[in-house]
């Protein structure tokens, strides 16, 4: 049942991921806005705060001009793979407090095509990082799942099947960037990149953009009869003693990572277990953090997941579908978008609206997990 | 006096030693005795500001490793280095009892790094010089085992 200081997710919009020449992400932002107010049946002129923003792709606060300007606060957020969830963060805390009725958030993003080349010096690092040829996040992802798989017994063909569900999944999914199923055999036999992990295994930079529609306590009901409650989202930022990406050394001393911190807070602050989530879209810039992520969040123990993935149990039909829509690998990253678009996914699965790729178990609760440099990560609980 | 180094460093406050035997320079904390590389003038751990230089181990166990095979965009990689790329690994190395570094290893064939090998530090070219060092890491010989 609602209550007056629940937060929901009343529209979802979606442009679609992939390449769009011609179209700015600033543009692609505000075709998605519009999409959700559509989708929450409101005009602009009804939204009381908004937040959101790209990692490279412009200020979301100058959709305005586009939006329409009715004055509304609009905060933009600029802060890596967690831009999304940051943004939620805000509105969320905005609904909470009883500052805003209704609110919505943005991301969006448009990369060049190959890696991410970001500067040391914009992350804290002298510029010898990146003449030495360590400024890679692919080197981070490879090295993290090298020595998991070491310590966990977890096989490339495991890293492979979490490829071959993403692409399966991506074709059917209307919104995704690769929509060709590919097998197991060919993600194993793509070209090596960063060993153990090869071509596909990787998601790419991509272009795309989603926005929300969030409402709280009495607007919930009056405007739509599907809402989806966001009961939690937490974000964290790294502790000593946790590998994370960009890091030129790192303790000997371990600590629980990001992911870890946010996925416990998000649980605890939504009064939900993770054996109660029925769906989960989590951070798989690559194969292995699939992996790695499913047993950080809570959702399964270390070293479970090789019999989990091997016995279906997180494709569309299996126990615990994760990354229904394709994730990064099929949808591809456009930083500013990642966060929202797993959120978006939850929404519509939670609806019942999924299309093709619609899970078919009853599912109630929901769970977004989101990770990035330099050890960032947001995590949300939805149910219905 | 120290004598005057024949080359130069990609980062002068990064490696100390000679050419025959640098030395990667950290800092350790005065207060909880936490290692970082590189200094830094605050502990990350229990953010005491009482922080000494420290010249770290040369010697460590490979933590985890993979090849880079393809070449980083330039900037923050050297135009050169793209020029004449070749794969190479890359690495974590545990320094025992003070801290794991990241670091490129001379070895760039996986059949030939297995997590735990020993290592030691050593000075390669940065990508696209002739004349600039970087350090790394290259398996050690098992002498002192």
């Amino acid at each position: 049942m609602s209550g007056s200081d629940d937060v929901a997710v009343v529209g979802a919009g979606i442009h679609q991921f992939g390449r769009h020449d011609g179209v700015s992400g600033l543009q692609m932002g505000a075709i998605a806005a519009r999409r959700a107010l559509a989708n929450a049946g409101i005009a602009w002129q009804d939204v009381d705060f908004a937040a959101g923003g790209s990692d490279a792709a412009g200020n979301a606060d100058t959709s305005v001009s586009v939006l329409g300007l009715t004055g509304v606060p609009f905060i933009n957020v600029k802060n890596g793979c967690a831009t999304g969830g940051s943004a939620l963060t805000t509105a969320h805390a905005m609904l909470v407090s009883g500052a805003a009725e209704v609110a919505l958030v943005v991301g969006f993003d448009k990369h060049p095509r190959g890696a991410f080349n970001p500067l040391p010096e914009e992350w804290g690092i002298g510029s010898w990082y990146g003449e030495t040829g360590l400024m890679l996040t692919t080197q981070f992802f490879a090295m993290k799942i090298q020595r998991y798989m070491a310590e966990y017994s977890i096989s490339t063909s495991t890293l492979a099947k979490v490829a071959a569900k993403a692409f399966s999944n991506g074709s059917r999914n209307p919104n995704a960037w690769r929509r060709t199923p590919l097998s197991e055999a060919e993600i194993l036999s793509s070209k090596m990149v960063n060993d153990p992990l090869t071509q596909y295994m990787f998601c790419s930079p991509g272009e795309g953009a989603v926005a929300l529609v969030l409402a709280r306590g009495d607007r919930i009901k009056a405007l739509t009869r599907s809402p989806v409650y966001l009961r939690s989202v937490a974000f964290r930022t790294r502790r000593f003693g946790s590998f994370e990406v960009f890091s030129p050394s790192i303790p000997i001393e371990s600590a629980p990572s990001a992911t870890t911190e946010a996925a416990a807070a998000a649980f605890e602050e939504a009064g939900v277990s993770p054996a109660d989530v029925d769906i989960a879209q989590l951070q798989d810039t690559e194969s292995g953090a699939e992996v790695m992520h499913l047993a950080e969040t809570g959702l399964c123990e270390h070293g479970e997941q090789e019999a989990l993935i091997e016995g279906g149990d997180t494709e569309l039909d299996g126990r615990l579908p994760v990354n229904t829509d394709g994730g990064c690998l099929a949808c591809g990253e456009p930083i500013g978008a990642s966060g929202l678009r797993q959120v978006h996914e939850i929404v519509l699965q939670l609806r019942g609206e999924a299309g093709d790729r619609q899970v078919l178990k009853p599912c109630r609760v929901g769970f977004t997990q989101v990770y990035g440099a330099p050890g960032v990560s947001a995590c949300t609980v939805l149910t219905v | 006096m120290t004598e005057a180094p024949p080359f130069q460093l990609v980062d002068p406050g990064l490696i100390g030693g000679t050419e025959r035997e640098p030395r990667l320079i950290g800092s350790a904390c005065q207060r909880c005795g936490t290692v970082t590389f590189p200094r830094q003038a605050s502990c990350p751990r229990c953010t005491s500001e009482d922080v000494h230089t420290r010249e770290l181990a040369t010697r460590g166990a490979l933590w985890t490793w993979t090849i880079q095979r393809f070449a980083p965009k330039a900037p923050p990689y050297p135009e050169a280095g793209v020029e004449e790329f070749e794969p190479y690994g890359v690495g974590y190395i545990e320094l025992p009892g003070e801290v794991r570094v990241e670091a490129r290893l001379t070895e760039s064939d996986p059949e030939r790094l297995r997590i735990g090998m020993a290592m030691e530090l050593t000075l390669i070219p940065v990508p696209g010089s002739s004349e600039r060092l970087t350090f790394a890491f290259r398996p050690a010989e098992e002498e002192d085992e």
